[in-house]
């Protein structure tokens, strides 16, 4: 089976830094693939590199099979890779229900259209106001995506990802600033799209790890340390040392 | 949205007036006067496109303006004392030498933008800048067209063959052509178009994340805006029988995003303000001193401090 996310020997270096040195991962179709490390680890670079605001100095990214290590942003992007923000990323001004559309718009071709008013156009709005109840936010839909709360927020940066209708989700923290019931939630929107979208999720909280990942890749200094089950991952001595430290007794 | 339909009412029926106040106090440099305002209001709303909307802080939009104002007058010359220019004997149709002007400056937009927009920041202020004066210099150093003395038209250009002489005709031409302008501007920003714009100025990483190639929908912000400025100098070209390059020149950049910040951007309508109240209070402190810029200077200084969103926004949060 060709796998939905595939790296093999991605290396990227900042002057003598090796933010991320000779990385090969497969990440299965359909699964939930969290990658975790300590601080400076090479997570961030990683994600760059995936999403495409970074390119590699060797090695290569295969989207199911597709040689996608040379395009641009908005290119992956339209092929089905969506990704969330660590730092909410929504446009102010705009409903959230506008910020959903304006997900909607980038999938359906290009806008350059000039005159018709995209605020009134069904084939955006109908589909944005979907993702919203997918993630329990349309109640909102027409509050300025400003004045949301935090986690509602995170629920919106999660809307416009999953409005782009992506084959492989990214995601980038997704609990990030969220209060333990807010995060608890969360978790439980994010079972409820597991088997229906690969995701590769980057988080620090290991709870949150540990009930949605199928499999758990460890970056350490730039480097894969091992891939496996959340409970083979989490009895390995080396990641103990590594990442978990006491945490995990 | 309904005041600002209101306030909109309300602009365009000031203008409306000015004719026939202008009429009843036999002051016909009054027209002359608000024609002014409407074309650099029209440039004003096509920097805001760029400046307030797209967030891409242009500081050469007088070289669409320039180009634009050039294009007639180039036109105008060749069809009236002959020659030619690569080959055309000009016109003084305005019917072509308008859309003419257009696509001119929308070309030099084109070249211009897409070298510029390249950058951000501080980068594209200056890229920018420094596009802009480089064309100033063209036609500083160009002597067939008058150089630093710029270029006279021995008439304005003939609509559909008729003349515009009469100050009242011009007017109505201007306020019509910037009617269409700001309606156009209007329907293109809640378009698709607008919103990936919009979008882009509050983050170009997510509207990138979202399948958007950012740089083409500025580029098109960019050349459109490109191509208003210079129906506007092609205007205003008409509106004096004259094409200079200070028209070209930083400083009229500087005061075209002046306008666009006193009056507010991102407001559509605030440009159009802030067109008016500049050029009005350049006049009147100009009437009392030479040295008019040092009140003025202070007052714009005032006005960015204490009207963060312009005399529009001031405006509209009094009306409400």
């Amino acid at each position: 089976m060709i796998a939905a996310l595939e790296l093999k020997g991605l290396s990227k270096s900042f002057g003598a830094l090796r933010a991320n040195d000779d990385i090969d991962l497969s990440i299965r179709e359909h699964e939930c693939h969290a990658i975790i490390g300590p601080n400076g680890a090479g997570k961030s670079t990683l994600i760059g590199l995936l999403t495409g605001e970074i390119l590699p100095d060797r090695g290569q990214v295969l989207l199911f099979g597709e040689d996608i290590t040379h395009w641009s942003v908005p290119r992956r992007a339209l092929a089905g890779l969506g990704r969330s923000f660590q730092i909410t990323q929504i446009v102010p001004g705009f409903s959230a229900l506008d910020n959903v559309a304006l997900a909607v718009q980038g999938r359906s071709g290009h806008s350059f259209q000039f005159v018709a008013d995209a605020r009134a156009d069904m084939r955006l709005r109908a589909p944005a106001i979907e993702a919203l109840e997918q993630v329990g936010l349309s109640a909102r839909a027409d509050v300025m995506s400003e004045i949301l709360s935090h986690g509602e927020r995170r629920q919106l940066e999660l809307a416009m990802a999953l409005a782009l209708k992506p084959r492989v989700l990214l995601l980038d923290e997704p609990m990030a600033g969220m209060g333990p019931q807010e995060s608890a939630l969360m978790v439980q929107r994010l079972i409820a799209l597991k088997g229906q979208v690969t995701i590769v999720l980057i988080e620090h909280d290991m709870d949150v790890v540990f009930a949605l990942a199928d499999r758990v890749s460890v970056l350490v200094a730039g480097q894969v340390l091992t891939s496996g089950t959340p409970d083979e991952v989490r009895a390995d001595r080396r990641v103990r040392a590594a990442y978990l430290g006491g945490e995990v007794a | 949205m309904m005041r600002q339909r209101g306030l909109f009412v309300l602009l365009l029926l000031a203008f409306i007036a000015v004719p026939f106040i202008a009429g009843a106090l036999g002051n016909t440099y009054m027209i002359t006067m608000a024609t002014r305002v409407l074309i650099c209001a029209m440039v004003a709303v096509s920097l805001d496109l760029l400046v307030g909307w797209g967030g891409l802080v242009s500081f050469g939009h007088a070289a669409f303006f320039g180009l634009g104002g050039y294009v007639v007058a180039i036109a105008a010359t060749h069809a009236t004392q002959g020659g030619d220019i690569f080959g055309w004997g000009g016109t003084n149709e305005a019917l072509i030498a308008w859309p003419l002007a257009m696509l001119v400056s929308a070309g030099a937009a084109l070249v211009i933008g897409a070298l510029s927009l390249r950058t951000s920041g501080v980068y594209f202020i200056m890229i920018t800048l420094a596009f802009a004066q480089m064309l100033y210099f063209v036609f500083v150093a160009l002597k067939v067209y008058g150089g630093d003395d710029g270029l006279s038209m021995t008439s304005r250009n003939l609509l559909a063959g008729a003349r515009i002489t009469d100050a009242r005709s011009f007017y109505w031409i201007c306020l019509i052509l910037l009617a269409v302008v700001v309606a156009l501007v209007g329907r293109l920003l809640n378009a698709r178009f607008g919103l990936v714009l919009r979008g882009a100025k509050a983050s170009e990483r997510r509207m990138a994340a979202l399948g958007f190639p950012v740089y083409r929908y500025r580029l098109v912000a960019f050349v459109i805006a490109g191509a208003i400025a210079g129906l506007a100098g092609a205007l205003w070209a008409n509106l004096g029988r004259f094409a200079a390059p200070d028209m070209l020149s930083w400083l009229r950049s500087g005061e075209f995003l002046v306008m666009v910040i006193l009056g507010g951007s991102a407001s559509l309508l605030g440009p159009v303000l802030g067109a008016a109240v500049f050029l009005i209070l350049e006049t009147q402190l100009a009437a009392h001193t030479e040295h008019w810029q040092v009140i003025f200077g202070p007052l714009v200084v005032l006005a960015a401090l204490y009207m963060p969103m312009g005399l529009w926004g001031y405006v509209r949060g009094r009306s409400s």
